[in-house]
């Protein structure tokens, strides 16, 4: 039995359960909501009984015909780095369940809907990272938007509508620039006789320079809105803002991962020498993003605008990771993503309880809680300790193995990324100390601390980001076959470090 | 010499049946008493149109190139499928005729005359519109399988003569009806008659008026090509004016808007599909070796078509005038197929003419369902919160413009990716960059309708959704399941399409 399949499968079993029960009996349908999740959770983690360590090249590969027209399959298969992605995602998608048991209630729509909506994005979701076809890719790539669409705008705060559809225009623009790049990589398989769309046999096509730079333009600025990279980022405050907490931490946590995912799989492998033209400016637009995501991040008022400029600048980091082309830089930028969606989920989880009793975003609302809800604050404590990258928290790794695999090849662009540590240091300690210290504000006093449930919910992401910070073997272990791929591929090699004396 | 002329009738049957179907239907509405009528016509076109489409299933795999009747009609596959498209679109059309209340109850009376208030009082309802569709789509079905300049002509005229009556037949808004009727009259005969003036100057080219002739002439060596050339001219007038290319696309939106609604969802559907068939085969039949010639003129033309109703269907308020400018968008990217000519760019035109044709006759179908006391309402604005009134009617229409937009899983995704592919198959950069870019600038419009009809709340207690009838809940969902079908299954469509694209020479 393919696990994998299964693993996509199982959501749209749960959805369709969901999709059965009435809609007033909203505690089944969380229920089976949530246990479809965790059985999905199980079905990925069987995928490791079959998995092969420490081998690169895809696996548990299958295949379907689907468009005869064009040679489409539908074709899945995964290695180390899709893997991982896959397993953050269906570890996720149970913790946003259960953290945010609440946040369907207020929707424009009923429970129900909510329900299969997000399972709905969970099946895209794992999906887009097992497509090895990139027609199916680009299918799931473009209608996951649909299910994000609808919970923004349908289930979101504030001006809803308006930022559902800043996302969906942004991202579908993109999708059409890579549609047109992927019309022109077919075009070109149809010229040299391989008319396919599976990724491996389109990694050999010989392409001309000049195609190579504009089909991977096309890919690239798909994947830079998506990702969200500076200048392409200005969807994503605004989607945070709106989204419910558990939405923002698959769109943020899961989805943008596509962006960075894309990268890899596709501009590097695809157009390995268009990549190496564009590595610079890409470089640039990385640091621009690290340097600029966090001084605004430092500005923010709100919570969740506050988290969105970090992420920016956490996604230049792995932009820059992924394009300075080194085994640590690549390796460290895998890990990043795993690292960014556990510790973006609990800064949202714990952001979204706080906005949940105080009814308010506004950071400087909630000073004094520490004294108050020590278990939340603590909770909050750790997460943006996470998201600074402290020593001992897996961020902290990933964060030292993408500066040190920039450092080999551009030694200037890892100086001034490393700027980007000491401001996000500001701009965390900042929101702690505003957040949860100094005076008790008004209206705190009786904010109770975590409950259960809740605790239940921050428990498992708490533990991955202390473990993997101090054992992080156990994901490199499984990315790096994949990374050396991937610079075999593009066939660079590592610099030889400088001689220290 | 006279010859007698030899008419196939087992390949011409398709046509005639509509044709008789249509004198029928011109003595019921003679002599069938007024209470029943209105069923009888529309049971008697269904059924002709069903009878022409059951015979064009029997005849799909006659041997390409027959010359049907003497060298003026030749079948082949392609034009079988062009003619089952069209029957099949207005088989779906016609199920929105059943709503009886879209029509003048008496077109003659004048619009707020005496005579009008009389016949609108004593409930008297004329349904000359079903034999008139029934003529219209005769025509259609000549269109794209006559080969000879002449034929076509007069396809052209049956197709457009009823369509310029039936447009003016609306039951309400009757001045803008007229108008539009008017409209697509005057300019459709200007039309007309440079379509007759090239088709002139080609017969002085070559002599003949066949398209076979023709395709001879232009592949002798040493020819003078100018007269040619003037004829290509002017007759492509003709055709970007039935398909609503820019410059020739003003009468769209006027057209589209005053016209029953029934009616436009018929119109925008069918005609497109005949007018590209025909235009496909002319072009690759005789125009085909002087390619160099006219594709930067023509490219121009779907840049233009392309870019301009992308641009102009954002700013639109009216649905009826937004889907027309969207039409003309799509126009511009079916002119991409004509342009690269090729055998997979036919195969995507056929496609895409499908795709197209479905999503938007169900969209127009919806768009006579959403009313207030006193009509259909076409103000966007107004649609606020239908989602909440009727969530199945306003994801139907949802899907249909994610279609027009060409989102994954629904038809007009599969339909684009086909024709931007062939059309860069064949080198064209530029349209493909331009297709995709307009797509996209399309699409803005597409999203603020859903979002208006999911997000907003409802600001207009008068709107409702018209209970439908069994025909029009059909119709809808026809169209509903076969947008999405075809979006995730394409393979039997497009092998069928792939299969019925031999072409006579």
């Amino acid at each position: 039995m393919n696990f994998l399949l299964a693993t996509i499968i199982l959501p749209i079993v749960g959805a369709l359960a969901v999709a059965v029960i009435p809609r007033e009996q909203t505690r089944a349908i969380k229920l089976v909501a949530l246990g479809s999740s965790i059985i999905t959770l199980i079905g990925s983690l069987l995928i490791l009984t079959k998995y092969k360590f420490g081998t690169s090249g895809l696996q548990l590969v299958e295949s379907y015909k689907w468009v005869k027209a064009f040679n489409v399959n539908f074709a899945i298969g995964i290695d180390g780095l899709a893997l991982v992605l896959i397993l953050l995602t269906t570890v996720l998608v149970p913790i946003v369940i259960i953290g945010g048991w609440n946040e369907s209630e207020n929707g424009r729509w009923s429970v129900k809907t909510f329900y299969v909506l997000l399972l709905i994005l969970e099946v895209f979701m794992v999906g887009v990272f097992a497509a090895t076809d990139i027609f199916v890719f680009y299918i799931i790539f473009e209608v996951m938007l649909i299910p994000v669409y609808f919970l923004i705008g349908g289930y979101g705060r504030g001006d809803r509508a308006a930022a559902a559809l800043k996302f969906l225009l942004y991202s579908l623009f993109g999708g059409l620039l890579m549609l047109a790049a992927i019309i022109g990589l077919f075009v070109v398989g149809l010229k040299q006789n391989i008319g396919s769309f599976d990724l491996t046999t389109l990694s050999h096509l010989q392409i001309s320079h000049g195609v190579q730079n504009w089909l991977f333009l096309g890919f690239f600025i798909a994947f830079a809105i998506k990702a969200p990279l500076f200048p392409f980022h200005t969807w994503l405050p605004t989607a945070a803002r709106s989204a419910t907490p558990g939405t923002s931490i698959l769109v943020l946590g899961v989805m943008d991962k596509v962006g960075t995912y894309g990268m890899i799989r596709f501009c590097l492998n695809l157009f390995p020498d268009a990549s190496k033209t564009f590595a610079p400016y890409i470089i640039t637009l990385a640091l621009i993003s690290i340097i600029y995501g966090a001084f605004l991040a430092i500005g923010q008022k709100e919570i969740t605008s506050l988290i969105a400029f970090t992420s920016i600048s956490h996604f230049g980091f792995i932009i820059l990771g992924i394009f300075a082309m080194t085994s640590q830089g690549l390796t460290g930028a895998t890990f990043y993503m795993v690292n960014h969606g556990f510790s973006t989920a609990a800064l949202f989880l714990v952001g979204g309880w706080m906005m949940e009793r105080r009814k308010s975003e506004t950071i400087s609302d909630f000073g004094g809680l520490q004294r108050i809800t020590p278990v939340m604050a603590w909770m909050f404590f750790i997460a943006g300790m996470s998201t600074l990258a402290l020593p001992g928290l897996s961020s902290f790794v990933s964060e030292f193995l993408v500066l040190v695999g920039t450092f080999t090849r551009y030694p200037l662009a890892a100086i001034i990324g490393t700027t980007g540590i000491v401001l996000a240091a500001l701009y965390v300690l900042l929101l702690v100390q505003r957040a949860l210290h100094g005076p008790l504000q008004p209206g705190n006093e009786e904010t109770p601390d975590l409950n259960i449930r809740e605790k239940v919910a921050i428990a498992p992401v708490v533990v991955a980001l202390v473990f993997l910070g101090f054992y992080p073997k156990p994901v490199l272990h499984v990315v790096t076959p994949a990374t050396n791929q991937v610079m075999t591929q593009v066939s660079v090699s590592d610099p030889t470090p400088m001689a220290g004396k | 010499m006279f010859t007698t002329p030899t008419l196939d009738y087992n390949l011409l049957a398709p046509i005639l049946i509509v044709l008789g179907g249509a004198l029928l239907g011109v003595l019921v509405e003679g002599f069938w008493g007024k209470a029943q009528r209105a069923n009888v016509q529309l049971v008697v076109a269904l059924l002709t149109i069903a009878a022409s489409l059951g015979w064009i299933i029997k005849i799909h795999n006659a041997p390409q190139s027959q010359s049907a009747a003497i060298d003026s009609v030749s079948i082949d596959q392609g034009g079988l499928f062009l003619q089952g498209t069209i029957l099949v679109l207005s088989f779906l059309a016609l199920l929105f005729f059943s709503q009886n209340d879209h029509f003048a109850p008496q077109a003659s009376a004048l619009p707020g005359s005496d005579e009008e208030a009389t016949a609108l009082r004593s409930g008297i309802q004329m349904t000359e519109i079903y034999p008139l569709t029934l003529f219209a789509i005769s025509g259609m079905l000549l269109f794209p399988v006559a080969h000879d300049l002449v034929t076509l002509f007069v396809a052209l005229e049956v197709l457009s003569i009823p369509l310029y009556i039936i447009t003016g037949l609306a039951r309400r808004r009757r001045l803008l009806s007229q108008e539009a009727a008017l409209k697509y009259f005057l300019l459709g005969a200007y039309s007309s008659a440079f379509f007759l003036f090239g088709a002139a100057f080609i017969y002085g080219y070559d002599g003949s008026l066949s398209l076979g002739d023709l395709r001879t002439a232009v592949n002798t060596p040493g020819t003078n090509h100018i007269f040619l050339l003037i004829g290509i001219l002017f007759v492509s007038v003709g055709l970007l004016f039935k398909v609503g290319a820019v410059p020739f696309h003003s009468w769209t939106p006027d057209v589209y808007q005053g016209a029953p609604t029934p009616v436009t969802g018929f119109m925008a559907a069918c005609t497109k599909v005949a007018a590209f068939g025909a235009m496909f085969r002319i072009f690759i039949i005789g125009f085909g070796p002087l390619q160099n010639e006219w594709r930067p003129v023509f490219i121009a033309v779907a840049i233009l078509t392309m870019v301009g109703g992308a641009i102009a269907v954002v700013v639109q308020t009216d649905i009826k005038r937004a889907l027309a400018f969207s039409s003309i968008t799509h126009a511009g990217f079916l002119l991409t197929a004509v342009i690269a000519l090729s055998k997979a760019s036919y195969t995507a035109m056929l496609f895409y003419l499908v795709a197209y044709g479905v999503a938007t006759i169900g969209a127009f179908g919806i768009v006579t369902l959403v009313r207030d006391g006193s009509g259909e309402v076409n103000d966007i604005n107004r649609w606020a919160g239908l989602a909440k009134k009727s969530p199945g009617i306003a994801t139907a229409f949802a899907v249909f413009l994610m279609s027009f937009g060409g989102i994954p899983l629904t038809a007009g995704f599969v339909a684009k990716f086909g024709l931007f592919t062939a059309a860069y198959a064949t080198g064209n950069t530029a349209l493909l960059v331009v297709g995709v870019l307009s797509s996209a600038v399309a699409l803005f419009f597409y999203l603020r309708i859903v979002l208006i009809m999911f997000f907003k709340e409802p600001t207009d207690d008068t709107v409702t959704v018209e209970q439908p009838g069994a025909l029009v809940t059909a119709g809808v969902l026809v169209c509903f399941l076969a947008t999405i079908a075809i979006g995730v299954y394409p393979n039997l469509l497009y092998v069928l399409a792939d299969k019925m694209t031999n072409l006579v020479s």
